[in-house]
């Protein structure tokens, strides 16, 4: 696997630990142990069983009649959006609930954008009967309040983000913080890709589920495990991480990676990293990040929370130096227009962030035959208002 | 080349007062003013923070200290600039702090370099992993005779804590509890006896007590078990409401010492 973490925790120049040295000892036996617990057979069993019937999964892939007659291609969804709690997200939060468990965590912090690791975090504290906060940025609590209700419904407690943009980039620094002040009890659930090694790597791992199912699927389809394209929108990069897996060292599938323009890549309101960012460090590890000439963090802006973030995980920076992966972009008019396409279309209201990688499709030429799968990673149930303001339906 | 950190080490070995601000804070120039009074009132390490838009060690007052900084303007390049005025009237060893994405961005060579050029001892950069250090920038600091830090914590494990002292010229900074920065009230007694560990550890490194340090009584405490102790959040809480700066630095430092 040329593509995943190398034993130091690096992803070619990204990644590694660059933590405060209160929060090495948590990280540390992190590193020292989740690759053990995660691939002990009592875990896997706990996992998998969880999956199936607690998520809900295997999610169907989903022939898209009417959006491959429109683009041209033999268009497929990952319904990642019928997972229990409506999105990708869960895939992660019960993974890692079950390693603090067995690390002898009693209780469990998060940040979150969208609500969606928020309300995935939420949920399995409550099915595992911990305690639960989340840290959640004052704006994104205004826009996602439907989450933020679901979350306290569920038992967990969400505390605003005051600083910064009090998005989800404050949200986690507050997380963080948390983290420093309860190194011993606590277990910090991150969402994303991102963070100090070994998170995004064991992110990555427990949604690689995603990539892994679509292979199966696929397979039983059409015959053939590799489709032409993978479609995935890229915030942190979580959804993008899973879809991507176990493809990664097929170098024949094209990989598509979709950033949140915001209102265009240079309006000064965008979280399009990879065309504005530079190496940096971030919450833990070397990515890319959006920042001025000084190393000051610059406030990203997308229409969806969950893609609000200035930077992407190590491992989408490395595939991005290295090709590996295209990265793209849509606005956020591109990404409410395509979400009510599918709307239309298939019956389908997506997640405005899930949205992003169905609206990158018109940006390629695609062969009739290609297959081509967009991992439609969250549901639009949460983003209802945001549509409603958006109006134009 | 001497290093007035560790010439300050070897001469002085209780009681030691470092002092935190943000630069740029209150307001963008008031760094030189704030060093030289400093130096007047009897401190004995300057350690000016190079501010960032996620300080995530920092609790509320360090964090607005460095917003603010970045609303008024201040940069890394501007700081040093600052800190070459300072060096044309105060003696006193100065300490740079500050995360890493800056100074990647200066660039850590260049950043070292430049520092040590007009006169700054050391440099404390709690997110700089230790191995990185180590394999990187260990042999030039030691070309520069600059010194670095690194943070401990309570719960910082001894082998850790042994190969900390061993990177380490200068002073180790024993971060007095698990948490974020800020003033706490008084220590308890896991604190006590952790203080204690690290006296009887014998590292060869002298060591600094920050975080929760606020008033005589916790620096007077600290002072018991250490060379000394760093102050921050209480002297950034001073900055925001001083009148007249000089006077009020002096008043503070002279009340810490007393």
């Amino acid at each position: 696997m040329k593509y995943t973490v190398d034993q130091r925790g690096y992803y070619g120049q990204f990644g590694g630990a660059y933590i405060p040295e209160m929060l090495y000892p948590n990280v540390e036996e992190l590193r020292n142990k989740y690759l053990q617990i995660i691939q002990s057979d009592d875990f896997k069993k706990e996992f998998q069983d969880l999956l199936k019937n607690y998520v809900g999964r295997p999610t169907p892939l989903y022939h898209a009649a009417r959006m491959s007659e429109k683009y041209g291609a033999k268009i497929y969804l990952k319904r990642e959006d019928l997972c229990h709690t409506g999105a990708h997200k869960v895939n992660n939060t019960i993974g890692q609930i079950l390693l603090a468990k067995r690390l002898g965590k009693e209780k469990i912090i998060a940040e979150t954008g969208a609500g969606q690791h928020g309300v995935a975090t939420a949920t399995v504290c409550a099915l595992m009967g911990m305690e639960c906060v989340v840290y959640m940025g004052k704006v994104d609590m205004e826009r996602q309040r439907p989450n933020v209700e679901r979350m306290r419904i569920l038992g967990a407690k969400v505390v605003p983000a005051l600083s910064g943009s009090m998005t989800l980039k404050d949200a986690t620094n507050e997380a963080l913080r948390h983290w420093i002040n309860n190194p011993t009890d606590t277990h910090y659930i991150i969402g994303s890709v991102v963070g100090p090694h070994p998170y995004p790597d064991m992110v990555a791992r427990f949604q690689s589920v995603i990539s892994e199912e679509m292979k199966k699927q696929l397979q039983e389809e059409i015959g053939n495990p590799f489709p032409d394209y993978v479609f995935a929108c890229v915030g942190g990069g979580s959804n993008a991480a899973g879809a991507f897996y176990h493809f990664l060292d097929d170098e024949h599938v094209n990989l598509v990676g979709v950033e949140a323009a915001g209102k265009g890549v240079d309006s000064g309101e965008s979280a399009a990293t990879t065309a504005l960012g530079k190496v940096g460090v971030l919450h833990g590890s070397k990515m890319l990040l959006m920042q001025t000439e000084d190393g000051q963090v610059v406030e990203p802006h997308s229409i969806s929370a969950g893609l609000d973030y200035p930077g992407i995980g190590p491992m989408h920076a490395h595939l991005f130096e290295t090709g590996r992966v295209k990265f793209v972009s849509a606005t956020d008019d591109e990404a409410m227009k395509a979400g009510i396409e599918l709307g239309k279309l298939e019956g389908i209201i997506p997640a405005i962030e899930s949205a992003h990688a169905l609206a990158a499709l018109n940006q390629f030429e695609f062969d009739k035959d290609d297959v081509v799968v967009v991992n439609l990673s969250g549901r639009g149930d949460k983003d209802l208002e945001t549509y409603i303001r958006w109006g134009k339906y | 080349m001497k290093n007035r950190i560790t010439e300050l080490f070897a001469k002085k070995k209780g009681n030691i007062l470092n002092v935190y601000y943000t630069a740029g804070f209150p307001a963008l120039n008031d760094t030189v003013r704030i060093a030289q009074a400093l130096e007047k009132a009897g401190a004995d390490i300057i350690e000016i923070g190079i501010p960032f838009s996620d300080p995530v060690a920092d609790g509320p007052t360090i964090q607005e200290s460095n917003k603010i900084a970045l609303d008024n303007g201040m940069t890394l390049h501007l700081l040093l600039e600052q800190v070459k005025e300072i060096r044309k009237t105060v003696s006193l060893p100065i300490i740079l702090m500050g995360y890493i994405n800056p100074v990647i961005q200066y660039g850590v060579e260049k950043f070292a370099k430049d520092a040590s050029a007009l006169g700054v001892d050391g440099v404390i950069i709690p997110d700089l992993p230790l191995h990185e250090f180590e394999e990187q920038y260990k042999a030039l600091f030691k070309s520069l005779n600059l010194c670095n830090t690194f943070l401990i914590s309570p719960t910082t494990s001894e082998e850790r804590i042994r190969k900390i002292d061993a990177a380490t010229e200068g002073f180790i900074y024993a971060v007095s509890a698990s948490s974020i920065t800020g003033a706490k009230g008084d220590f308890s007694s896991e604190q006590v006896q952790y203080f204690e560990r690290l006296q009887n550890l014998k590292l060869k490194n002298p060591f600094l007590i920050g975080f929760g340090i606020s008033n005589h009584s916790t620096f007077a405490k600290a002072s018991q078990y250490s060379a000394g102790a760093i102050v921050g959040s209480a002297f950034i809480n001073l900055l925001r409401e001083a009148k007249d700066i000089s006077a009020d630095v002096d008043a503070f430092v002279k009340s810490l010492k007393k």
